[in-house]
């Protein structure tokens, strides 16, 4: 049953982001994951403001969320079986975030090419027809991350060997 | 130039990253010292790339608050960055160098570096808005 891709991004959907320290410490979430696409959140808090003056959430927490949904999107678009990394990443600021309003990232894979994907993303805070920010990346899976994901399907299969040990009720 | 400074560690974001700045002359340096949270996968381990972005983005902030008086934080308008090396988990610098700075765009160039400036693991482009103050009123 686990054929498909889209199973298999809800079997990772877990880990897409909170597997990684720095997505986890800026409070992002996954809103959801499907082939070649990823929505993520970063909630607005009080250590991710740039300027005290105004308010505004810090371009740098804006910059974290894209890569993270592009990367996550590229993941999702390259099978979902080798983990990515960033080669570029290209960001126009069209605004600021409205204080107090958290950001979404918006991502897609606009075409695989062999071990890379090219993906473009919006970042809005409610209206995708007003964004904040806009991205284009192109990501590879390397020999590191190839490696990487090896270790992790190792990971994933140990926990899911625990979970049928641990509630057989299914 | 430290005073100059000021406006941005007091940034609640930068003062989260952890990010100082050593300065010897006209020569600013960025570090981004090392912490478990900058990791963006474990596994490998690297940082996350949005993290070096982010730190590569308060460098040329503080590139360009370092030698002109502005009356706001310069604000990003875009940047495109090139990811070189896997950032290992290690402290990170980084300096950036003013290509032409205008009345209000600057054009800015960073490049970051662990182990050897030679080898460098991200660099930085981006036009930033910013706010001169005018020294006669």
């Amino acid at each position: 049953m686990s054929d498909t891709l889209q199973d298999k991004l809800d079997t990772l959907a877990g880990l897409l982001v909170d597997g990684s320290p720095h997505a986890l410490a800026l409070g992002m979430k996954l809103v959801r994951v499907s082939p070649g696409e990823a929505v993520i959140r970063a909630p607005y808090q009080a250590e991710s403001i740039g300027d005290p003056e105004t308010g505004v959430m810090h371009g740098g927490v804006v910059t974290a969320l894209l890569d993270h949904a592009c990367g996550t999107a590229a993941f999702a678009g390259l099978g979902g079986d080798q983990a990515v990394a960033t080669l570029d990443l290209r960001l126009d600021y069209m605004r600021p975030a409205k204080p107090g309003c958290d950001v979404v990232a918006e991502a897609k894979t606009i075409k695989v090419s062999g071990l890379i994907a090219f993906v473009s993303a919006i970042a809005h805070d409610g209206d995708e027809n007003d964004p904040v920010a806009t991205a284009h990346a192109a990501f590879m899976v390397t020999r590191a991350s190839q490696a990487a994901a090896e270790r992790a399907r190792a990971e994933v299969e140990q926990h899911m060997a625990n979970d049928k040990a641990g509630g057989a009720s299914s | 130039m430290n005073e100059r400074l000021q406006k941005l560690q007091s940034s609640p974001y930068v003062s989260r990253m952890g990010v100082r700045f050593d300065d010897h002359g006209d020569e600013l340096t960025a570090i981004l010292p090392y912490d478990e949270w900058l990791i963006g996968n474990p596994l490998i381990p690297a940082l996350h790339g949005g993290a070096i972005g982010a730190f590569m983005e308060i460098t040329a902030s503080a590139g360009l608050l370092a030698f002109t008086d502005l009356a706001t934080l310069p604000k990003p308008i875009d940047v495109a960055v090139d990811y070189l090396r896997p950032g290992k988990p290690q402290d990170v610098y980084a300096r950036a160098s003013i290509t032409r700075q205008g009345s209000r765009v600057a054009n800015v160039r960073v490049d970051a570096w662990q182990e050897r400036r030679a080898a460098p693991i991200a660099n930085l482009h981006g036009h930033f808005l910013i706010k001169p103050i005018k020294s006669n009123g």
